[in-house]
């Protein structure tokens, strides 16, 4: 109980915070309602597009979850003193954002009140239940990591054997989550776009490039509000990590497209072609294609460059520039590039409604809740266990 | 923190071991259970097909009497947006249709010409591979793709994974789009999926499907394809049959004469 009553004491900045997110969070919540009365026809999901940004932002999210992976590993494992303090607030961003994710699959659901006819009936040849497994999973695993390392900070106590057993048990796990997320897509013989062997690494890259730059992102912020002052080693080692796992990014993306390109098999190619605005005059998705590669290899630039990535100015628009480039190319053009043009060659264009903007918009607000929540618990234990 | 990396290893190859053991169990109770849902470990005694003859369709450019017919027996909401539109069978041409079965010089008469398509209740369905529930199934007696209405729950994980565009979705309330009810065959809910059915209420009194009944030119031919003496055997035995995407290895069970 003591824990939970921490999140009650904070000054006007937290109140007003909270009180912001919370408002999202209702719009979201009439959004979804509205949604569920009316059919998901109010949004721009479409015969072409079944899937849209929820399904996008869920795998988006499922990157995140690899957000703890990039600290707590090298902290449980190779004894990383510079990740001491910080690898606790990566494992709670990554618990956050394993919940989002499962909220994402939630609400674009036609009838959500069955959902417990996936346990009722279970099917394990289907991706969805064993997502279903391993999320949840996940979320309960690490939820009790969390506890129990808190407990630890707050008693000056090392945490028991089990709770560390239970923290090697969670890595595996998470490189599972996001495999199993690869999975759900890249069986389907009906999506070309998806159907290769490389999308389960090709996650695994761009989720723990995305997890570490968000991570330096959210240090950084912490450190200008004067809430946790992360030490620089942390943050060094942190956009090394980012770098090295950007690298691969980028890799695996070049990868992929000589294969789609050099090899030229129709099919593959007009997925590829359409994203990037080479199949129709106008699809709305190019820019934004565009966009993302072109942050891909700035951040790339600045995080290879040590001399550049050390200057803090220049390191947050690189981890910025990460972050973005991938939540387009994850939580956006991997849908689009999936079902344009479709079995027909039709390219209607989708748009993502004002409606699934405000539901993605609140359960994106319920996440910085929960870890504003947690944090604010954490920082706190940590006062106390100093003073 | 006294865990070494050796600890690590054991631990991370345990939950390998754990996985695949996990498997296994998986795989054997799937053999074991008798839900409809398990019935791709056998094939059918029994596959039902259907054989669309385009000579004769052709011959009525525009008609729409088979599309027709289902929609009335099967309540099948006509919604205006084509975005939304929910199709059991329904038409495109030629060309998308069978956009790899042509070259640049077909003969337009070919190409330019709508045919009816509709699910192909396949040999191995991708659509009931991957739905987590078991509400659409392949059933075991007649091989037909079978859909309960009131288990889905509209993840749309099936309409990402057939093909065939075969499966609708219900974006909005699909009695409101509805301007007759058969009251012999249920509506839908808004946000299930829904799909041709091969006409099992028919089938089970043993009337053929109503699209068959429905077509003038009789260029549908409906039947058993694993017994060699039936209609559709023999038609297929004696002229060349198309199939959609054939390659996938989806087993389609929709043919089509030239
Ligand atoms: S055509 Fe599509 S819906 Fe019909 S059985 Fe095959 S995969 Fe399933
Ligand atoms: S939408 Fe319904 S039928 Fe399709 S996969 Fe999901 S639960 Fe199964």
């Amino acid at each position: 109980m003591s824990l939970i009553e921490k999140t009650l004491a904070g000054g006007r900045r937290y109140w007003l915070w909270l009180g912001f997110l919370a408002v999202l969070m209702v719009m979201a919540l009439l959004g979804w309602v509205q949604e569920q009365q009316v059919g998901l026809g109010i949004t721009d999901l479409s015969r072409n597009m079944p899937w849209g940004l929820y399904i996008g932002q869920f795998i988006f999210c499922v990157g995140v979850g690899d957000a703890a992976l990039v600290v707590m590993l090298p902290y449980y494992l190779h004894h990383w003193r510079a990740y001491a303090k910080v690898a606790l607030l990566g494992q709670i961003l990554g618990t956050v954002g394993v919940i989002l994710a499962m909220l994402f699959i939630f609400v674009s659901m036609g009838k959500p009140v069955r959902l417990i006819n996936v346990l009722l009936y279970p099917h394990p040849r289907s991706l969805i239940f064993w997502d279903m497994l391993t999320l949840s999973g996940y979320v309960i695993l690490t939820a009790i990591i969390i506890f129990r390392l808190l407990i630890a900070e707050q008693e000056h106590s090392a945490p028991p054997l089990w709770t560390q057993r239970l923290v090697l048990l969670s890595f595996p796990w998470a490189v599972g989550i996001h495999t199993v997320t690869a999975f759900l897509l890249c069986g389907l013989v009906a999506r070309p776009y998806w159907f290769t062997a490389l999308l389960a690494p090709r996650f695994l890259a761009s989720a723990l490039t995305a997890g570490s730059a968000m991570l330096v992102l959210i240090l950084l912020l912490l450190k200008r509000l004067e809430l946790f002052d992360a030490e620089e080693d942390a943050l060094r080692r942190l956009a090394t990590t980012a770098a090295y796992c950007l690298v691969v990014h980028v890799f695996f993306t070049l990868v992929e497209f000589f294969n789609v390109f050099y090899g030229g098999v129709p099919q593959e190619v007009e997925h590829v072609d359409y994203l990037y605005g080479g199949l129709t005059a106008t699809s709305p998705v190019a820019p934004w294609m565009w966009l993302s590669a072109v942050l891909a290899l700035v951040a790339l630039l600045v995080l290879l460059v040590p001399a550049l990535r050390q200057r803090t100015p220049l390191l947050l628009a690189a981890c910025t520039s990460a972050v973005i480039s991938i939540w387009i190319e994850k939580g956006f053009g991997m849908l689009v590039g999936g079902f344009e043009p479709s079995p027909f060659g039709a390219t209607p264009p989708y748009v993502p409604d004002f409606s699934e903007w405000k539901v993605a918009a609140g359960i994106w607000a319920l996440g910085a809740f929960l870890v504003t929540l947690m944090y604010k618990i954490v920082f706190s234990v940590r006062k106390e266990a100093e003073s | 923190m006294k865990i070494t990396r050796k600890e690590f290893l054991e631990l991370s190859g345990l939950s390998v071991l754990a996985a695949g053991a996990l498997h296994a169990v998986h795989a054997v109770k799937a053999e074991e259970t008798s839900h409809p849902a398990g019935a791709q470990a056998d094939p059918p005694k029994k596959q039902m097909a259907l054989a669309i003859d385009l000579r004769k369709c052709r011959q009525r450019l525009g008609c729409n009497l088979c599309s027709a017919a289902c929609n009335a027996a099967h309540n099948v909401p006509q919604f205006s947006d084509p975005r939304h539109q929910v199709k059991w069978i329904w038409s495109e041409p030629f060309a998308e249709v069978f956009p790899l079965d042509q070259n640049g010089y077909t003969r337009r008469n070919y190409t330019g010409s709508p045919l009816p398509i509709l699910c192909n209740h396949c040999d191995h369905p991708p659509c009931v591979e991957v739905c987590p529930t078991g509400a659409t199934w392949k059933r075991a007696e007649d091989g037909v793709v079978m859909m309960d209405w009131h288990r889905c729950i509209g993840c749309k994980y099936c309409i990402t994974a057939c093909p065939y565009d075969a499966r609708s979705f219900n974006f909005s309330d699909p009695r409101t789009a509805l301007q007759q009810v058969n009251p012999d065959f249920p509506t839908r809910t808004l946000g299930v999926v829904e799909k041709c059915d091969f006409c099992a209420e028919r089938l089970a009194k043993g009337e053929p499907p109503a699209c068959v009944e429905a077509c003038p030119e009789k260029a549908i031919v409906f039947g058993d394809v694993h017994d060699a003496s039936s209609e559709i055997s023999k038609a297929l035995e004696e002229s060349y049959s198309l199939r959609r995407k054939p390659e996938l290895g989806t087993g389609p069970n929709v043919f089509y004469f030239l």
